[in-house]
């Protein structure tokens, strides 16, 4: 199952919204992978995975996880992206 | 260098001193990065062991960051955190163990395996040149720990030391527990480095730029007199004795010192402030020290320097309100923040200007719709910080050329609850009409390094028109006299806040033609002060 989500940071997914994410995805009960579009998927529990996506404000990135409960998780994770996390 | 102490210690060594003030106590060593271990290191035990031992320090170095993370709080606690995330990330633990398995030693796993991250963050460029360098701190922590050596870093004890390092970095000092710190000993640095800043700003005896700190031994008891610039290792009982009467007598004349800065006074019984210009917290120790009786200009651009977003309201305010506590029973007059193409900030694109000294700057980047908020909240945030701290606050807004300006920013200011609400003269056609603008606010304040350009249209930074760089120019003078007489018709203060308040040739010359306060940097306070004597 995935997902397309637009980030809103404008510092894009580095410092801290990277993080928030990240803790976020280490939570949820299955693996889920993030992407920018077109590249190889990553481990969106790996801080360091996913800081090297190098991803910016505005750009996509896709999500992606498999089993039961998965499209909430997803769902959630697509909030924090699609919300300032600089807060 | 290193010469003979007379009997009093085993040696003494030289340094620029930074404070006054003596103290002893036993050294604790700045932890210093080690090379990191070679390839062809071999593994001190089985495949099995050596990822247990790379993946034990992993953890150490997570449980340790996060303890600092948890003493830090604020920013630098999210950066710790942000660490600690990397500490324990997963694919790190595999490319670890992926090395151990295949026999290379725990601690050049660790190294190699920080490496392969390293090389992706890197090549992704400036946004995450920050998280390189926190990667190459865990890196360094990570290799000490897997050799079981102390991790690089400020030493975290009990008992009270005299900090030794190479040179201190913000992000040690961040971290560092000062109520632990009796002095600090450096072996680069000079009277500007970062250490020097922190000494001063905290009040913490210092010598820096001593050549041969780092050969000193952990728990060696020093003898650190700042006025000297001098450490002696290893004194006798008897010398630490004389050197704490001595700091006691010091103590107390410098009590004396403070105690006689009387208010000048003008012959027709004017009183005359002489006040200081800070840039935030760290300011405030040296203004008081040197005598200020209040702030005459806090710069709160500093706050925002760097900043790709504005500061929140909640930074704001705890940022103010440190400097709104060290100035309880006294007035501080803040500005608002001055921004312009010349001294750019990424949150208040301003383009590119053909003439930025004449462009879009200070008061004037804020009255589009699109950026009034981010006065609103600085206003907001200033009279809030004030409330409850004692702290008399006065607020003005940089580069008001005219009364209408002079009118929009005080309804703004007194919405957001300022009391006084004031301007910055530097502008000569703001002088010209000092009296129209006055009417407005309930305070000026002349800037006379941007009044002297614009006054001569000699730009201050190019050397070839020094000579017209003169605040003390007849016409500036002119100015300057026009704008105090405005004030004193209106009986509305009128005070300089830029150089040439802090000039002792200039300063009696300033309070001649009716200026009410002079502020300058806290270092020129005592020089000015005996010139008005």
């Amino acid at each position: 199952m995935q997902r397309t989500v637009t980030v809103a940071s404008r510092v894009g997914l580095h410092a801290r919204p990277a993080a928030v994410f990240v803790k976020a995805a280490s939570a949820a009960s299955l693996p889920v992978t993030i992407a920018k579009e077109g590249k190889d998927p990553v481990s969106a529990r790996s801080i360091l995975a996913v800081l090297g996506l190098d991803v910016r404000g505005g750009e996509d990135v896709v999500l992606e996880a498999e089993g039961d409960g998965a499209d909430e998780i997803l769902e959630r994770l697509a909030d924090l992206l699609t919300e300032d996390l600089e807060g | 260098m290193k010469d003979s102490p007379g009997n009093g210690a085993s040696r003494r060594l030289h340094g620029v001193g930074i404070g006054g003030a003596s103290v002893a106590g036993p050294v604790a060593l700045m932890g210093v990065p080690e090379p990191p271990p070679g390839p062809l290191t071999p593994p001190a035990g089985p495949p099995a062991e050596e990822a247990e031992r790379a993946l034990a320090a992993l953890r150490l170095v997570a449980a340790e960051l996060g303890r600092r993370a948890e003493l830090a709080g604020g920013e630098a606690a999210e950066v710790l955190e942000a660490q600690v995330l990397m500490a324990q990330d997963p694919m790190l633990a595999e490319a670890v163990t992926a090395r151990t398995a295949v026999g290379v030693a725990a601690g050049r796993a660790v190294f190699e395996a920080f490496g392969v991250f390293r090389a992706q963050l890197a090549g992704a460029g400036e946004y995450l040149a920050a998280r390189v360098a926190d990667l190459d701190d865990l890196a360094a922590r990570a290799v000490a720990a897997a050799a079981g050596r102390p991790m690089p870093g400020v030493p975290v004890r009990d008992e009270p030391f005299v900090l030794v390092a190479h040179d201190l970095a913000p992000a040690d000092t961040a971290l560092l527990d000062l109520q632990k710190v009796l002095a600090l000993v450096t072996e680069q640095g000079g009277p500007t480095s970062h250490t020097a800043i922190l000494a001063r700003a905290r009040g913490i005896p210092a010598v820096v730029g001593v050549a041969g700190a780092l050969e000193l031994t952990e728990d060696e008891l020093l003898l650190v007199d700042a006025s000297e610039g001098a450490v002696y290792v290893a004194p006798t009982d008897e010398f630490v004795a004389s050197a704490r009467e001595r700091e006691a007598a010091r103590r107390e004349a410098a009590a004396l010192a403070t105690a006689g800065t009387e208010p000048i006074r003008t012959p027709d019984g004017r009183e005359v402030k002489l006040l200081a210009n800070i840039g935030g917290a760290v300011d405030v120790a040296d203004a008081l020290a040197a005598g200020a009786e209040g702030v005459g200009l806090f710069r709160t651009e500093v706050l925002y320097l760097g900043a790709h977003e504005p500061p929140s309201y909640e930074d704001q305010l705890t940022a103010y309100r440190a400097v709104f506590e060290g100035f309880a029973g006294m007035t501080v007059i803040a500005r608002t923040l001055d921004a312009g193409a010349d001294k750019p900030l990424p949150f208040l694109p301003l383009g590119e200007e053909p003439n930025p000294s004449l462009g879009v700057r200070g008061i004037r980047a804020f009255r589009d719709a699109g950026h009034e908020h981010l006065l609103e909240t600085q206003l907001a945030a200033m009279a809030a910080a004030a409330e409850g701290t004692g702290v008399d606050l006065w607020v003005m807004a940089p580069m008001i050329a005219d009364a209408e300006e002079a009118r929009w920013f005080a309804a703004k200011a007194r919405e957001a609850g300022i009391a006084k609400v004031g301007v910055m003269i530097e502008v000569p056609a703001a002088a010209l009409c000092a009296r129209e603008i006055l009417a407005e606010v309930d305070f000026a304040s002349i800037g006379t390094n941007d009044l002297t350009q614009y006054t001569m249209a000699a730009d201050r930074l190019v050397g070839a028109l020094g000579g017209l760089q003169d605040a003390g120019h007849p016409a500036v003078l002119k100015l300057i006299a026009m704008t105090a007489y405005a004030g004193a018709e209106l009986g509305k203060p009128v005070g300089v806040c830029g150089e040439a308040a802090g000039d002792p040739r200039l300063a009696a010359e300033l309070i001649r033609l009716g200026v009410t306060s002079l502020s300058m940097a806290p270092a020129a306070l005592a020089e000015v002060r005996a010139a008005l004597r």
